[in-house]
């Protein structure tokens, strides 16, 4: 069903990004982009002994990658690296196996109709690639393959 | 409502085994032609017909098998010269498609032509495959490429492309139809103002050969090329043609086995055309595919598919103009076969999925365009492009579909 892909919270954090803006004093930073479809994503990070304090994005794209973008940045805060990690390889598996879905998602949940449309799993995936690029150091531009 | 045409299009959808099916539980309205366009029976059964009964490799046996095939595949190129009315069957040449049609002739005719400080004319609506081969040329030989911009209703500005030709300029490289836009080209009037400057023209007609009549000859173009796949035939099968003189003038551009007529390691001599530019075993059952393809057209004839879908694509423009927040990208005074459109709120893959949902098989992305999708401020569209077996109830499920994205995005 078209509905459980585009639930009203994935609607309203595309239309109304949350942490959609720079960040001046940023230690930790990526940018990623989708060639297939153009979509791009900025991740800056403020890390502070090994915790995420803040993290903002900027980009352009789908309902998916908007507000799979959004969602992470309000996820995230707080959370201490390697728990950022984990989350990143839970939402992976949320996205792309038909298991149980995962119960310490919160509210990354709404991205669960994803899997059943194939084509979309990089709009959701791309924000998180970026972020792990930004938390590894790896400056360069990803892309979600 | 039934089309003001006179083709019948319930008949040939018949032809069509793929379009009798549901996709997810509604019945395909199969609106990416521009990607690629589907097969009829008869160029399927071609296919399996030549490797059930025919299967041999062209042009070197001596036994039954080996002649009927090459007969196949000539007999092929000869429907592909008509359909062209090109001079001459060896002006045709068998290629993958049209991208590796446009890179013989940037490695060819570009590389022999084509020095430091040259100029290449392209427009501003090209496809990826007529900018990248010639930006490929440009770097090897310090050459500068150059670009006929175009204006907000999606035309070429032609003053510009007069004043863009000058003494360096070796090659002017247009699409015949824009695939992201729908735009007619002027094509006839360019190679006029281009031989002008004695400058020769390469016509992509990937997106023009599915809808209209082409004429060579008549065009007086230098090159021109297009893919089967766009026109009803295989994929991995395309055509070059060239004006016989341009064509002997060139280097080969591959070496191999078919295009030789003898080796020593001390020297070879090339064949006659087209075989110089065929090297190894072509793809002989895509080109007795593509025949195939050509003998349906003819039988439908070019004019009626022409006129058929005017009419659906006036149709077509009408309701999206009526849809409040839906802008069309590409509004030439001649266009062909695409309705390239965005909606305020929503972005364009949304619409795709949400449409596929809705059985409305449409593209989604900036269509290999990238340089259009900066000119019109817009980072992709959505892009549904016809065929002669569409209807004007196609045109009115994607109205329907559309408005089912509005309503799930509440723009």
């Amino acid at each position: 069903m078209i509905n459980d892909l585009y639930q009203e919270t994935i609607l309203d954090h595309n239309r109304r990004p949350r942490n959609f803006q720079s960040l001046e004093d940023a230690n930790r930073k990526a940018e990623g982009y989708n060639p297939l479809c153009g979509d791009q994503c900025k991740v800056f990070l403020k890390e502070h002994d090994g915790v995420i304090d803040k993290v903002t994005f900027q980009g352009a794209g789908c309902a998916i990658s908007i507000a799979s973008a959004s969602l992470m940045t309000e996820v995230l805060k707080g959370k201490t690296v390697g728990e950022a990690e984990t989350l990143l390889a839970k939402f992976h598996d949320l996205l792309t196996t038909d298991q149980p879905l995962p119960k310490d998602l919160g509210k990354l949940v709404v991205f669960s109709g994803v899997r059943e449309f194939p084509a979309r799993v990089k709009c959701a995936t791309l924000a998180w690639h970026t972020l792990r690029a930004a938390l590894r150091g790896a400056g360069e531009a990803v892309s979600p393959e | 409502m039934p089309s003001a045409t006179s083709l019948d299009v319930t008949a040939i959808r018949k032809d069509f085994p793929i379009l009798a099916q549901q996709v997810h539980g509604k019945p395909l309205i199969y609106l990416d032609n521009a990607a690629t366009s589907q097969k009829p029976k008869c160029v399927i059964e071609a296919l399996t017909r030549f490797y059930q009964k025919d299967n041999a490799n062209i042009h070197r046996g001596v036994h039954q098998l080996s002649e009927r095939s090459t007969e196949s595949y000539e007999a092929a190129r000869g429907k592909v010269q008509r359909f062209l009315n090109a001079a001459n069957a060896r002006e045709i040449v068998f290629v993958r498609g049209a991208t590796e049609g446009i890179n013989l002739v940037a490695q060819t005719y570009g590389r022999t032509h084509v020095g430091a400080g040259d100029e290449i004319v392209i427009s501003a609506m090209e496809h990826h495959s007529n900018i990248v081969p010639w930006q490929m040329l440009c770097e090897e030989k310090g050459a500068v490429l150059r670009v006929i911009p175009i204006n907000d209703r999606g035309e070429v500005e032609f003053d510009q492309f007069e004043k863009l030709l000058n003494r360096r300029t070796r090659l002017v490289a247009v699409s015949h139809v824009s695939n992201a836009l729908g735009t007619i080209n002027p094509v006839r009037e360019i190679v006029n103002t281009a031989h002008g400057w004695n400058v020769p023209v390469l016509i992509d007609g990937a997106q023009a050969v599915p809808h209209m009549e082409v004429d060579a000859q008549n065009l007086d173009c230098d090159f021109y090329v297009f893919s089967g796949h766009k026109v009803f035939g295989p994929t991995g099968i395309g055509v070059l043609y060239g004006k016989e003189q341009r064509l002997e003038d060139m280097p080969p551009w591959q070496g191999g086995g078919d295009m030789i007529r003898s080796v020593t390691f001390e020297k070879t001599t090339y064949n006659d055309l087209p075989y110089k530019f065929e090297a190894g075993t072509p793809d002989i059952a895509g080109v007795i595919g593509l025949g195939a393809a050509i003998d349906y057209l003819d039988q439908i004839g070019m004019d009626a598919v022409a006129a058929h879908e005017h009419d659906l694509l006036e149709y077509g423009t009408r309701a999206l103009e009526n849809i409040s927040g839906l802008r069309l990208i590409g509004t030439a005074r001649e266009k062909a076969g695409v309705l390239s459109f965005v909606i305020d709120g929503v972005h364009p893959h949304d619409a795709g999925t949400i449409l596929d949902r809705e059985g409305v098989a449409v593209r989604a992305g900036h269509h290999c365009a990238q340089p259009v999708m900066d000119r019109f401020g817009v980072s992709a569209t959505t892009r549904a492009s016809l065929a002669f077996y569409n209807t004007r109830e196609d045109i009115d499920a994607l109205v329907a579909g559309i408005q089912k994205v509005k309503e799930v995005f509440a723009v």
